[in-house]
């Protein structure tokens, strides 16, 4: 199912699977391969010695050899690349597919396979990977003839990086990578069946301008799909915003697509979001939703969410529209182009804004605003986990370094979502769809490996840190200073505030027991461990751990018993949330349909 | 407050699609993992030389649902065309069904009789069974069936749907 393939100066050579392999891959800009050998994928591991233009880094777990993709995939923009043996190999990877899958990362996955021959028979590490991994790719391959692996290598790049990113598998038989077969080039014709609309249509453009020009009480609301578009979209994005003086909320994928310093910038929306953010949603008149998906995280109850609005979706993949929320003005196409045709149609119509209407929109915005939802109070010794993050951002920003922050999952992750500011794309990757724990320090390494003069820093919780803690053996390997900051409350957090606030207090089996000295831990990783116990410890911990050019584990010890507010309880709408503890007490009405919501 | 029950429809979607391994599993695997239903489901190869199978697939649900169908089998990367024909104007829909019946006597030639009224055709007989082979529309099918229900019905297989826009427009690739 490949496109026509024109000849090139590198047609018609022989060489063998393995090699055609890493020739597409070259053709294709891969510098790099994330990967974990195996006896299936002995050929390529053979071939990959034999060579210096691409470069392997040898993970300790085939799952985080997925998310270090991601990460360097995330903050680069280009096609992250996975090699992995047959059976155990491909299956731990799966969780990484799905990551990918749901999180709209483009990541090409080569799974050793065994020999075609001995495919079905139960053979020494076969799996059923392109089965297993159907429901966990974009698309997925299984290679039975040399004669097209060259083709399905370019086509996968092809397909894991245009419309809609997403990981994809190629399945490598070992006979194919050790038989000999000629190389084809990149095919210049498009695609047979696979070609997704990326320019916008003119009249759904025209009548989003339209909406918009007239609106009263706007909101644009963004995601990951702009920042998939690329750095301009984000500068397109923030064009339009400032010529609009409408205001903007970002996703949790979305981060950093706005900068977060502006005025304009409500902050994030969502389940953690801010006040403002939420509020504006939900009393809006109009909504422009560019490259995000009516995630449940985001909406609330459905049936209450942003009630009042007409509403404009805009987004690569056709699938997303209307699947959640029934939108009026529907519109296909690529996030950056639709920005672009945005901006000349917003030139083009002549009918001016509503400002008076706009400003008194403004001032009820200010007014949630004044609520400061995310206000704390640090106070005492004992170091409140928001203040840790408020204090590394504050602590970064003076340093003026590059800086990029992944994180795990949990209250943590919400935690640096609100109060680490991104002023531009591709720095801040988190594991939004699928929430996998585990995530940031593999890919916290793939971002390092990416910019290895960046600050790196995984904001991490104490139980998730310990799903991956394998790869402080990569870091060291490969001298990758990435700092991993733990806000260690000694509890799943997000899990103990979900019982406190829906069941009744009772702690099942969400207390972090037995934990690991995670100084020592570093130490034994050949990195550096360091501790902070008191509010009085933080900021000198923070300063050393960036000043380390090592990777470091900092165990920050943080109130154990702190809840991430602002929080839309499951099942409720985007005006019943609650904004702190003492309000809590709201929680008890949750219903129990609400209940069963995740 | 609950929304009102949004009304169901029924929907013959038609796909093109690379004839290659998979692409079943994959069609099936979606309509399962999103909980669509699957009323019928046919496929088989229409065009050789560009190797192009066509499936054809009757499900229902909400309108909603049935253009998330569409936009999820459209997303698929060996597909290349998804028509509604039950949107898209007048279309002819068929089955074809192999019937087995097993009697004698007075029940023999009221099923003949009947086969005749239905025209369906008798493609084997013995002194004690027929096979009936009949084309048509589901629910002439469905009459079928339960006009022999009482006169020996031994076994029935159907095909499920195949179906075609009426006119001249056609399903490109
Ligand atoms: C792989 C995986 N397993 C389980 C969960 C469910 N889960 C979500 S948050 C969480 C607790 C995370 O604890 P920690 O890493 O200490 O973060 P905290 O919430 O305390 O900041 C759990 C168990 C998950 N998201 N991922
Ligand atoms: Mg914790």
């Amino acid at each position: 199912m490949s496109a026509t393939t024109a000849p090139t100066s590198a047609e018609a050579r022989t060489m063998t699977g393995a090699d055609i392999v890493l020739q597409a891959l070259k053709d294709n800009g891969v510098e790099v391969i994330f990967g974990y050998p195996g006896g299936a994928v002995l050929p390529l591991y053979d071939a990959i010695f034999q060579q210096n233009a691409i470069r392997h880094i040898l993970v300790r777990h085939e799952q985080a050899a997925v998310h270090a993709a991601e990460g360097y995939a995330r903050s680069t923009g280009k096609v992250g690349v996975v090699l992995v043996t047959s059976g155990p190999g491909a299956t731990n990877a799966v969780t990484g597919l799905v990551d990918a899958l749901m999180d709209s990362i483009p990541v090409i996955c080569l799974t050793g396979q065994v020999p075609t021959h001995l495919i079905g028979n139960d053979a020494f590490q076969e799996a059923d990977t392109t089965g297993i991994t159907r429901p966990a790719t974009k698309h997925n391959y299984l290679v039975k003839d040399i004669a097209k692996l060259a083709g399905v290598v370019h086509e996968a790049v092809y397909v894991a990086t245009s419309g809609r990113p997403g990981p994809v598998v190629i399945d490598l038989p070992k006979d194919i990578l050790i038989g000999k077969g000629s190389y084809t080039a990149k095919p210049v014709a498009s695609h047979r069946s696979y070609r997704p609309q990326t320019e916008p249509d003119g009249e759904a453009i025209r009548a989003a301008v339209a909406l918009l020009k007239r609106a009263k009480r706007p909101v644009i609301y963004t995601g990951g799909g702009v920042i998939n578009a690329g750095p301009a979209a984000s500068e397109a994005l923030t064009q339009f915003v400032r010529m609009t003086g409408f205001p903007c909320t970002n996703t949790l994928m979305g981060l950093g697509a706005y900068p977060a310093s502006d005025p304009q910038f409500l902050g994030m929306l969502g389940m953690h979001g801010t006040y403002e953010a939420n509020l504006a949603m939900h009393g809006c008149d109009v909504l422009l939703n560019i490259g995000a998906r009516f995630d449940d995280r985001v909406t609330g109850r459905l049936n209450a969410f942003s009630p009042g609005s007409k509403k404009i979706h805009a987004d690569i993949d056709p699938s997303s529209i209307n699947k959640n929320v029934k939108v009026d003005v529907p519109v296909v196409g690529d996030a950056g182009r639709i920005l672009a045709a945005l901006i000349e149609a917003w030139k083009a119509d002549p009918t001016p804004v509503d400002r008076e209407a706009l400003t008194s929109w403004w001032r009820q915005i200010d007014g949630w605003r004044a609520v400061r939802c995310l206000g704390y109070e640090q106070r005492g010794p004992i170091i409140k986990p928001q203040h840790a993050v408020k204090r590394l951002y504050e602590i970064t920003q003076e340093l003026g370094r590059e800086t990029f922050i992944t994180t795990e999952v949990g209250q943590h992750q919400m935690w640096a979502a609100q109060y680490f500011g991104f002023e531009r794309p591709n720095r801040w990757m988190t594991s939004g769809g699928l929430g996998t724990m585990g995530y940031g320090l593999p890919a916290a390494m793939g971002v390092q490996i990416a910019h290895p003069d960046a600050l790196v820093i995984d904001i991490a919780g104490e139980a998730s840190i310990l799903m991956n803690i394998q790869e402080m053996g990569t870091l060291a390997q490969y001298r990758l200073p990435v700092k991993v900051f733990i806000l260690n409350n000694e509890y799943m957090g997000m899990v103990r505030q979900w019982q406190e606030l829906l069941h009744g207090g009772r702690y099942s089996e969400s207390y972090s027991a037995s934990l690991p000295d995670f100084v020592k831990l570093a130490e034994s990783f050949h990195a550096v461990g360091m501790r902070a116990e008191t509010a009085s410890d933080l900021d000198r911990v923070i300063r050393e751990m960036i000043a380390i050019d090592k990777p470091v584990i900092a165990d920050i010890l943080v109130a154990k018993d702190e809840n991430c507010f602002p929080m839309i309880p499951s099942g409720a709408a985007h005006n019943e949330m609650i904004l702190g503890a003492g309000q809590s007490g709201g929680v008890a009405g949750v219903t129990d349909e609400g209940k069963v919501l995740v | 407050m609950p929304d009102p029950a949004p009304t169901q429809r029924a929907a013959t979607i038609a796909v093109l699609v690379e004839n290659e391994a998979g692409i079943l599993a994959r069609v099936v695997g979606l309509f399962s993992g999103r909980g669509y239903n699957i009323e019928s489901l046919t496929v088989a190869p229409v065009d050789e030389e560009r190797r192009l199978s066509r499936i054809t697939i009757v499900t229902s649900g909400t309108d909603m649902v049935i253009e998330q169908i569409k936009a999820q089998l459209d997303r698929l990367v060996p597909v290349h065309t998804v028509s509604d024909l039950t949107l898209e104007g007048p279309h002819l829909a068929r089955e074809m069904m192999l019937i087995k019946l097993v009697s004698t006597g007075e029940q023999r030639m009221e099923a003949l009789r009947l086969a005749d009224a239905f025209r369906a055709r008798v493609v084997d007989a013995t002194t004690e069974s027929f096979v009936f082979e009949m084309t048509g529309a589901g629910d002439k099918l469905d009459a079928f069936i339960a006009l022999m229900k009482p006169l020996g019905l031994a076994e029935v297989v159907r095909t499920g749907v195949v179906a075609i826009a009426r006119g001249p427009r056609g399903l490109q690739a």
